[in-house]
């Protein structure tokens, strides 16, 4: 196997744990005003992603960084054409960072309603950003043979795309909703379990909808295969949660975000940025590889690197394992 | 206003921005770590107290060092596409071992440190604070050699009009890099140590409470806070003589120097009018002979005026922009190739003065509380809270200076370097509309001014707080139970 295919699947591997990771970061973030009741549980749910939730944020940079070494025709064409909705997830993503650190610094509860706001805000917009871009990714964008985007900023806008914000959105919902029933005890544990059984058929549906869309474009017949896979642990997830069993719908929802990855990434082989003015415009694979002494270097590196960070960050997963509840919540004390 | 000069304006106000949250961050975060080392070695409750004070002080900063980086790291694709699909081949590969060898240790052994307090064995949590802190070393050492590639193109060679890497090795241990690194990280030293001091002070002449803590940290910021003058003095001394190789118009432009001089003076305090290229209004004080030195280790060696350069430049990259549409104005217009001369000349100098006035505040503050004194005017609590701002300056005229004194290149040809490896800013930018970067810099610009009003408010308040904000009063230790999250949201 050459090293840009490697490469290709090596950025699909890290957009996979950017979406699992911050999925259910985001979901947390989503559902907050959902699924607390008092300030107590509001702060059981955002310490659940407390020690975690930045390191997850660094795979989308590395996501983006890693597209950047090894495919810079990729980097630079996506990240200027989705100009707009990038400063959406930006802004997002600054928000929210801040929030999490701010919003117990100080003792006020109109203080502490208004970063819980932003961290709503700071999680539906880069879910909503994230999945626009990612299907504006596969299904194309208006480039020409340079690369640069035809058009004004709207140009890229199609409403398929939407199926695409609202299919991360969806996951974000039910993948946070799993996640805390996971991770919490007590009153909050239950109500996001309910929460995760009665809105998951609907909120799985955009995901299934954009997958099937990338189908009829794109598809072969083994993607159908993993769109199948999809749709059984989907619906798989939603009965063992209904059974009590919350760490095997965990489980299941990752294989339904790994299916979606390989399926989204699968249709878009050969190509990493179809264009919607004329094929022979597409950026592909071997378009804007880098060259091959760079691909190795980044491979060494990556060899090394990726599954140090697996160990590392699976081991703070272990260290954080204990269900939270509002008993382990100490009193404020801030100046 | 064209995409060109939003760009520009974009870029420079982000990472400036960046920039004043990075170096408190480095510089608290291994200062934090040795105070932990030192509580553990020693058991004295006095570190345990620093640790915990300076490190939550270094978290509020942490998170807007985090959420304005990601800003950086998407900037070069949004803004400057046609600069990332050149040089990409050879500057990706830096960008994304940051990520991967540094910000994926420092994010996760950070969150292991927040809240692994009462969680991990003593010496598991101190070993998280090392991964943290040297992890913050690290990303600036990757961040710092792929700036340092375009000051001084190495390890690369052409091929179909681009650089294609040939040795990361050589990107890694370029010479501009292995100054610039030391340089800039001594700087984010001179920053903590200010800091330290500054705080610090304001508690011993304030308040009666927890001496011995303040006066540790006094000491200690005092102390780094004159190192690391000492060692951005020869280090910088360092990149002087590089850059006078490498970028031989920077320098001139850094002094003012219009006409070739031998031996060359240095230019300490000029007036008149710098703007001008032929400096014909312009009147300095100056040392004799001090400049050849500075470039070349000999009194008596000659250095090359801006007049003299500009012909060099001319001959060897050109007259006039191309005519191409994606150059916008500039298309047919020539070339200048004189950097903003006020802003690289007196960036030079308020980078070094503002510097010396940190060490100096850093120097007066310790010999004024030797032995156990305490000045009691409030003239010396001012001076040392002024004090922390004053490295702040010194960093970012610093950048300013380096950045504003490369234009118009975003690659900087390498004199002894891979013919046609450049490239101009002009050419670097992305092919979208005003209208974009226009409200991105907008939005960016109101964000960053809210939340460095609410970062203030942050910091003065756990500042003022004392101990007593980051550690439960030592009369009521019982009321917290065993599994509580420590250091919790
Ligand atoms: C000399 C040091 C230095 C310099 C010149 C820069 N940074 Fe930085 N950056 C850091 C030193 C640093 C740091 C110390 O590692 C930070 C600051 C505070 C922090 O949380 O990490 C950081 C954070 C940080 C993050 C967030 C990491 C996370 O989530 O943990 C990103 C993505 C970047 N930076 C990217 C950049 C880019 C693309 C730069 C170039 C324009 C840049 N930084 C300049
Ligand atoms: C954090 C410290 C830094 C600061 C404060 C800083 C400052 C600046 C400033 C003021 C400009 C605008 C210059 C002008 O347009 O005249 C600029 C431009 C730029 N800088 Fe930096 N810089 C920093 C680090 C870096 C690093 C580490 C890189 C690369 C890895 C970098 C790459 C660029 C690029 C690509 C531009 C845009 C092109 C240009 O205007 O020349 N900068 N920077
Ligand atoms: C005696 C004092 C100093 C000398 C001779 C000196 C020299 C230099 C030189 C020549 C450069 C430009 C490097 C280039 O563009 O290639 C530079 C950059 C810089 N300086 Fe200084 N400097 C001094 C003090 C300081 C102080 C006190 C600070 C901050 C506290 C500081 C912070 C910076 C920063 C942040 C940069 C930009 C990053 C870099 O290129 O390393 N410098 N300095």
């Amino acid at each position: 196997m050459d090293l840009a295919l490697v490469w290709f699947l090596i950025i699909a591997f890290f957009w996979l744990g950017y979406l699992f990771l911050e999925g259910f970061d985001f979901g947390v973030g989503m559902l907050l005003p959902v699924l607390s009741r008092d300030e107590t549980e509001r702060r059981v749910m955002v310490n659940t992603i407390g020690p975690v939730w930045d390191g997850n944020e660094v795979w989308l940079i590395v996501a983006v960084g890693a597209t950047f070494a090894a495919f810079p025709g990729w980097y630079a064409t996506l990240l200027s054409s989705a100009y707009l909705p990038l400063l959406a997830v930006l802004v997002g993503l600054i928000g929210r960072g801040v929030a999490f650190e701010y919003r117990g610094k100080v003792d006020s509860v109109r203080w502490r309603r208004n970063w819980d706001r932003v961290i709503v805000a700071g999680s539906w917009l880069p879910a909503l950003g994230v999945g626009l871009l990612l299907s504006w990714n596969v299904l194309g964008l208006p480039i020409d043979a340079a690369g640069n985007r035809v058009g004004s900023a709207f140009a890229a806008f199609q409403w398929e795309t939407l199926l695409g914000a609202l299919a991360i959105v969806g996951f974000s919902l039910v993948h946070g909703a799993v996640f805390v029933a996971l991770k919490t005890d007590g009153e909050i544990r239950s109500r996001a379990r309910r929460l995760a059984l009665r809105i998951g058929p609907v909120a799985l549906s955009p995901l299934l909808g954009l997958l099937l869309l990338v189908q009829m474009r794109a598809g072969s017949s083994w993607t159908w295969l993993v769109v199948g896979i999809v749709v059984l642990t989907g619906i798989l997830a939603l009965v063992v949660l209904s059974a009590g069993r919350e760490g095997r719908a965990f489980a299941l929802m990752a294989m339904v975000i790994i299916g979606s990855v390989i399926a989204l990434f699968g249709a878009l082989y050969p190509n990493v940025i179809p264009s919607t003015v004329d094929p022979a415009f597409s950026l592909t694979i071997e378009g804007t590889a880098s060259s091959p002494y760079t691909l190795q270097v980044m491979t060494w590196i990556a060899g090394f690197g990726a599954p140090a960070v697996l160990v590392y960050q699976g081991w703070t997963y272990w260290v954080f394992r204990k269900r939270i509840g509002t008993g382990h919540i100490p009193p404020v004390r801030v100046p | 206003m064209d995409v060109l000069d939003l760009a520009r304006w974009q870029f420079g106000i982000t990472t400036v921005y960046h920039f004043l949250m990075v170096p408190l961050t480095i510089g608290l975060a291994v200062l934090v770590a040795g105070m932990q080392t030192a509580w553990v070695r020693t058991g004295d409750v006095k570190y345990l107290k620093m640790t915990k004070f300076w490190g939550k002080l270094m978290l509020v900063n942490f998170a807007m060092g985090v959420v304005t980086g990601i800003v950086q790291e998407f900037q070069f694709g949004m803004t400057w596409s046609a600069y990332s699909r050149f040089v990409g081949d050879a500057f990706g590969a830096p960008l994304a071992m940051e990520g991967l060898l540094a910000f994926f240790v420092e994010s996760t052994f950070l969150g292991l440190w927040i809240f692994g307090w009462d969680k991990l064995p003593k010496k598991v949590h101190l070993a998280c604070a090392w991964a943290f802190s040297l992890a913050t070393v690290a990303s600036a050492y990757f961040i710092l050699a792929a700036n340092s590639w375009m000051q001084h193109p190495v390890g690369v060679e052409l091929v179909d009009g681009r650089p294609r890497l040939t040795s990361i090795w050589a990107l890694l241990t370029n010479n501009t890099a292995l100054a610039a690194i030391p340089h800039t990280i001594a700087g984010c030293f001179a920053v903590a140590g200010a800091f330290l001091v500054g705080v610090a002070v304001w508690h011993l002449t304030r308040r009666n409470e927890e001496r011995q803590v303040w006066r540790a940290s006094l000491k200690l910021g005092g102390v780094v806070g004159m190192v690391a003058f000492a060692a951005l003095a020869v280090t910088g001394d360092l990149q002087g003589k590089l850059m006078f190789q490498q970028q031989p118009m920077k320098m001139a432009a850094a002094e003012a120097l219009c006409h070739t001089e031998q031996p060359a003076s240095f230019s300490i305090f000029a007036y008149g009018d710098v703007a001008r290229p032929d400096c014909e209004n312009v009147k300095s004080i100056t040392v004799p002979a001090l400049l050849s030195f500075l470039a070349h280790n000999d009194f008596s060696s000659e250095v090359k005026g801006i007049e003299d350069l500009v012909k060099e430049y001319k001959a060897k990259y050109g007259e006039f922009y191309p005519v191409d549409p994606q150059l916008g104005e500039l298309s047919g217009q020539p070339i200048d190739y004189v950097p903003n001369l006020p802003v690289t000349y007196w960036g030079f100098r308020f980078m070094i003065g503002f510097g010396a006035l940190a060490a100096l505040a850093a120097a007066a503050a310790l010999w004024l509380t030797r032995g156990g004194r305490m000045p009691s005017s409030p003239w010396f609590r001012r001076a040392a809270l002024a004090g922390i701002a004053t490295p702040f300056i010194a960093n970012s005229f610093g950048w300013i200076f380096t950045e504003m004194g490369r234009q118009p290149f975003v690659v900087v040809p390498n004199p002894t370097g891979v013919d046609g490896v450049w490239m101009f800013t002009a050419r670097g930018v992305s092919g979208i509309s005003v209208g974009e970067v226009l409200t991105s810099l907008i939005v960016l610009t109101l964000v960053y001014a809210v939340l460095a009003v609410l970062e203030v408010f942050l910091l003065r308040r756990y500042a003022r707080a004392g101990i007593a904000g980051v550690m439960p009063p030592p009369d009521k230790p019982a009321e917290k139970k065993s599994d509580e999250l420590a250091f919790a949201y």
